[in-house]
Order: structure tokens, then sequence, then C-alpha cells
């Protein structure tokens, strides 16, 4: 899922300077499931943005509301009514639910309060790490389920580099090599055989941004 | 011990004391008749794993000068562990009022163990002794100020996962256990 | 047309390469009077890219520079800071400077130099580096394009004998091979049996073999090194005689040491050469060379 982590206040209070009523809004799904922007933490935010404005002596209006997802039309039709009166929505969801929401309100102010980090996965309590990095192109099959386009510091197709000390990476002494865990684990399954492809360079295209992916099924409904 | 109320305000302290271990404490204080800080006003909880850093929050904002949190020695805990994630969301709430410039130390968390009726009054006096020195909290001039509030959220039209009123969600097929027989070919004529 | 490095490798027993570091300016005063030391008690003198991260001058300019005064460039490529249309272009460029021989590296991670937050590029790996040098040999480019002229570089890569774990290593040492490397520098050398035991791999194939031999200027830097730079392991033995040495003595017994490394190497017929590597005391190199005789 998408790992999130919630802005500094300092960063926050300056995109709401001046402004006197702001709605925070949370999104249910992947920043709920990383404690950044569900509604327990839209609570928390609001709590603090509101006593910081009257410590400070500028008290605003921070209202809160938590929708199940921000990166789908239906889950925002609720927030129509309300939107109105805000100067601003601060939302607590990925890029993603950012921009949505700023399309689907192309009138208001939306103001992003997480910084989205990558596509991870829970290593144990309150511990997400970066899995996938999106590469349109999966060769896992390749590499035992270890990526490393991700796992690798230099994403290298034919690793290990020369930096590789005790299966740590030269770059972060906490971190695994990336090709030593594939190595281990190619091992393990007995598929060494696939280490010994030399991997192609990299396809990028795939990459390029903005991607679009329309389903199968309606291409073919788009074409009628 | 009566705390000398030079400071000129009335300190107003919140203690969540945890049923099974706080909250005895604070009976066994009270029929043992030690005098303690009379500002703390005492909230009885079933465990403080219940407690979160919106509650304690929500207090500041209400204006009390200080909370804080007292349960179950470290692994005495009804609940096994409730009072250690009592203890994380203390500490999570005192960094999260730092980064908006109230003082941490307004927040605590105690161990009171149930037999300790000395050390909870002990830690009552603490907590309403550390408001007199940091002085009133500042959001109590405004704490009836409203600022906002939550919205109410309507359900979803169409939720992501199926609701379902009762039984499982899949519907099992009925499979054959006789094996199948293959299609014998017609000899052609 | 083989170059001043493939015929060495060709005509001679024991080759040697040194290193010259790039400076981080325009003021080359000081790299040309090192180049103009090196240039003739060397086969081969590699020119480093941007090494550790730190930004410097490019190794294409200083290996024409090194062309120009006489010497025999090896120009080092990483895959860190170009991309592979970067990398081709310089390949290209540099055929028509005049360089023959090419060192393929992955590259250290930008974070260990002085532009940290750079974009690191990495479009290609260092086995796939060496596939793109074959096929410009051959006059094509990576995406199958017919070049005009083609070029005839004389590739090598790296590796580290004494990584642990060493299988992952042997693993890619056996695909740069099989991706064109013709030569290889290697990581420090200092364990003699443990660059024996990885030799017996080596010898498998058909490359030549540069032992790595990076001179200790103190016992400070031994430890440093061992802790710090992965494949290394200075032996307890060697720490223990640079720290016995005199402080001012410290250097002179660390080009003995070197010296003592190189005569081994060659008398016990090992490799086919070594690489020396003395950042910042360059000046010395000729001690060391003459120390191994």
């Amino acid at each position: 899922m998408i790992v999130a982590e919630r802005k500094s206040l300092e960063r926050i209070e300056a995109m709401i300077e001046g402004m006197q009523k702001v709605l925070v809004v949370g999104c249910g799904t992947c920043v709920a499931v990383c404690l950044t922007g569900g509604e327990k933490e839209v609570e928390l935010l609001a709590a603090q943005l509101r006593m910081k404005g009257k410590l400070e002596g500028h008290p605003r209006t921070i209202d809160e509301i938590t929708v199940t997802r921000q990166c789908d039309r239906e889950y925002l039709e609720q927030l129509i009514k309300h939107v109105a009166e805000y100067d601003a929505l601060l939302s607590m969801a990925c890029g993603a639910g950012v921009q949505f929401l700023a399309e689907y309100f192309g009138d208001q102010i939306v103001l992003p309060a997480v910084n989205t980090l990558f596509i991870g996965a829970a290593e144990g309590a309150g511990v997400w790490t970066q899995k996938c990095a999106a590469c349109a192109d999966c060769l896992l099959d390749q590499t035992g389920g270890i990526c490393p386009m991700t796992i690798c510091t230099k994403n290298l197709l034919n690793g290990p580099c020369g930096g590789t000390q005790h299966g740590k990476c030269e770059v972060d002494g906490d971190k695994d090599c990336a090709w030593t865990l594939i190595y281990r684990k190619l091992e393990k399954i007995g598929a060494l055989d696939r280490m010994r492809i030399i991997q192609p360079p990299k396809n990028y295209r795939p990459m390029t941004k903005p991607g679009r992916y329309v389903h199968e099924a309606y291409q073919a409904a788009k074409k009628e | 011990m009566r705390q000398e109320k030079t400071a000129g305000f009335e300190p107003v302290v919140v203690a969540y004391c945890c049923t099974y271990c706080a909250y005895t404490a604070g009976d066994l204080a009270g029929s043992m008749r030690l005098e303690y800080a009379p500002e703390v006003r005492v909230v009885k909880i079933p465990c403080t794993g219940k407690v979160d850093a919106a509650l304690l929050l929500r207090a500041l904002e209400d204006g009390a000068d200080a909370v804080y949190v007292a349960g179950c020695a470290a692994g005495d805990c009804h609940f096994r562990e409730g009072n250690l994630r009592g203890k994380e969301a203390v500490a999570y709430a005192k960094k999260l009022i730092a980064e908006i410039g109230l003082d941490p130390e307004r927040l605590e968390f105690f161990h009171i163990p149930a037999s300790a009726g000395p050390l909870f009054a002990e830690r009552a006096n603490e907590m309403t002794a550390r408001v007199l020195r940091l002085g009133p909290n500042p959001l109590r001039q405004t704490r009836s100020q409203p600022a906002g509030r939550k919205l109410v959220r309507e359900p979803d039209p169409h939720p992501p996962l199926p609701q379902t009123k009762s039984g499982c969600l899949i519907r099992e097929a009925k499979r054959g256990t006789e094996p199948v027989e293959p299609i014998k070919k017609e000899a052609k004529q | 047309m083989a170059g001043g490095l493939q015929q060495a490798f060709a005509e001679k027993d024991f080759v040697v390469t040194a290193e010259i570091g790039p400076p981080k300016g325009t003021d080359v005063a000081e790299m040309l009077r090192r180049i103009d030391l090196l240039k003739d008690k060397v086969d081969g003198l590699n020119a480093t890219d941007n090494q550790a991260a730190v930004m410097r001058v490019s190794s294409l300019a200083v290996c024409r520079l090194i062309r120009e005064r006489g010497g025999e460039p090896i120009l080092q490529m990483t895959c860190r800071d170009r991309n592979r249309l970067a990398l081709q272009s310089d390949l290209l460029s540099a055929w028509i400077l005049g360089v023959r021989n090419v060192l393929t590296l992955t590259g250290d991670y930008v974070t260990f130099g002085d532009h940290p937050d750079a974009k690191p590029v990495y479009d290609l790996d260092s086995v796939q580096l060496l596939q793109t040098i074959d096929a410009l040999n051959h006059g094509k480019d990576l995406a199958g394009n017919e070049l005009k002229g083609a070029t005839g570089f004389f590739a090598g890569a790296a590796v580290t004998p004494e990584a642990d774990p060493l299988e992952p290593q042997l693993l890619k040492f056996e695909k740069k091979v099989r991706a064109g490397a013709k030569f290889f520098q290697t990581q420090a050398v200092y364990d003699l049996d443990k660059f024996k035991h990885f030799m017996d791999q080596a010898r498998k194939y058909e490359v030549k073999i540069l032992a790595g031999v990076v001179l200790l200027v103190s016992a400070g830097m031994a430890r440093y090194m061992n802790k710090n730079v992965p494949g290394i392991t200075v032996p307890e033995t060697l720490i223990q005689e640079l720290a016995d040495a005199a402080k001012d003595q410290a250097l002179d017994r660390g080009i003995a040491i070197a010296g003592r490394t190189i005569r081994r190497l060659r008398e016990e017929k090992l490799c086919d050469g070594v690489h020396v590597m003395a950042i910042g005391k360059e000046d010395r190199v000729p001690d060391i060379l003459r120390a191994a005789e």
C-alpha cells in the first residue's frame, strides 16, 4: 500500500497561514493503515491546529471529516455540500488523493498535509519499508521475489556491486544488500541459474509519466 | 499535603486512572485519610490502554492545566499490556503538544500499583506542583471559543466491502465426488 | 589497432597500472606533473571518474591529456552519473580523442560524495555497460543502429576478490567476462591466500587480472579501511608493522609493504600484474615500484 508521513507542523502552518476556516479531510485507506491520515490522525491534527491558533492569538475554525478514500469520485460526493464555506481543504491523503480532490473541487484551494513516501508493506508495528518502485515491468520471477529496482539502492539488474559488505549495502549499513538476499533466495529455491542470466538494460519507457492504464474490457467498449 | 495557592489561579488537573490499579490506589488513599491536592479530578477508566493521544489533546484544548494517566505497574496490567499502550499514547501526545508550543510537562504517565495509596497522593501533588510552576494553560481563556467540529459523515452508497447481515460471503459450490468418465468416442460408421 | 595496454598484456608477464586523480577545478598543473612523473613507468594510467561521488574533472578530459603527453590512458566510466545515451556518447568521444582502454564501474552512490542530494542515474549497470562497449566495438549502438565508424575498446571491469560472501561476486565476475571484459583490476589485496583462492576461479577464463595494491600511509588508515571500505581486510600483522614504525617513517613502511606485496605477486606468478592505488600520494608510486624490484 501507499505509505506516507505527516508533514511538519511548521510546514502545514505556513500553508494555512491567514486562513479562517479549514476543513481537514482524511482518507480511510492507505494513509489510515500507516497511521498518518486516517480518522484518528485527522482528529489529532485538527486539535493541534486549533490549539496552536488559539495559543498564537489567531483563532480559526478547523473542521474534520474522513472519507473512505479520496481517489474515487463516489466517496467525494458527500463533501460537495460542505466545501464551499472553507478557505481551504487540507487533505491527509496521498498525492493521488490530494490531486483528485483538487480536480473534483476545482474552485477550492486543496493543500497536502502529508508527504507520500512509497509503495510498501509493514515490517512490524509502526514500521513500513518500500517494496515496489512501480517500474511497470515486474521482474520478480527472475530474482526470487526480491525487487532489485527497489531494495537495491542502485537498482542494479546484474548485481551485486563492489560495495556490498557482509550482506549489507554500502550506502546504509542497516540496509540489506538486495543481491546478497537474491543470491541466498535463489539458492534456497534451487533457481540460481536465474542469477547467471545477463539482464538487459531496463526499459524505462513504461515508466513514462504520467502513466495511464485502461482496462481491456473498457478498451473494447471505447472502440465501439 | 496542601499546596500553597500562591499562583493566583486554581489549577485544573485531570487524572485518568485505571480501574484495577490506580483508581484502587486512590480509594486506598482515601480510606487512609491521606490528603492530596483537591484540584485533581479523577476519571475512572477500565484500562489506560483505552487512552489515546486525541483524548489527552482534547482535555488540554478544553482548558485542563495538566493531564496525567495512571496505570498498573509494568507487567501487572489486568489486560496484559494496556498500560504499555497508555504510556506510548502519553509519550506521543507529549510530542504533539510540544509541536504547538505547550510544555510537554503538562502530560505524564505514572505507574501506580493498587496498594500504593501514598504514591497516588504523591503523584497527584506532584502534577499540581508542576502546574503551579508552569502556570495556567494558556488555552484556558479560549476554551469556550468554538474552533471547529467533526462533520457528519454519510454512509457510502457503494461500500468497498459488501455489507453482510449474516453468514459468509462466498457461496460454496457443490462439487461432485464421483470421478468424471472420459467421453467415449463413437466409432465412425 | 591494439592499444598500448593490450599490447603490454600480450608481451609482458607482469603489467603495472596506476591511478591519476583529477582536480576539483580547472587548475591541472599539479596533475600534469604527476602524469609526466608516471607515464613512462607504468603500462597504463587510470583517470578516475568522480571517484567516491565527489565532483571533479571528468575522466575523459584527463585521458586526453594523458594521451597528449605520451601516456597510455584508461578511461574509467561509472554508471552513476550518465544515462545510456551519455555513456555511449562519451565512449565514442573517448575513441575519437585517442583513448583505447575502458574500465567499467557501477560507481559509489551519490550520498558518499559532496553532492549528496543529486539524482543518481544507474540507467545501466557495469555488466550492461560492458555489453554496450561490445556493441559499439561491433559497429552498433545499444538500440541496434549502425554506427558511422566503430570503436575497438579494450574493456575491463572491477572485482573484489575478498568479498564476503564471495559467491555472488564470482557470479557477477563470470557475467562480466561473458559480457566482454578482457581485463580486471581488483580491490586491494592483502590476504594472498584468499587471493589465490579467487585466482583459482578466475583462471578458468581467458582474462587478465591486475591485483589492486593500495598504499597504506598509517595504521590508522589501515584500520579505517578495514572498517569502512567493503572487500578490504588488512591483516593485523600489517597494521602492527605500520603501528611499530616511527611517526614519520610510517609512509616509508607503507611503501615497503606495497613493494613487498607486488614482488610476491610477481614472483609467485599469482596474476598478470598490479594496479597501484596511491590517491594523494601519486608522487611516491615510483618509490613503490622501486621497492618491488
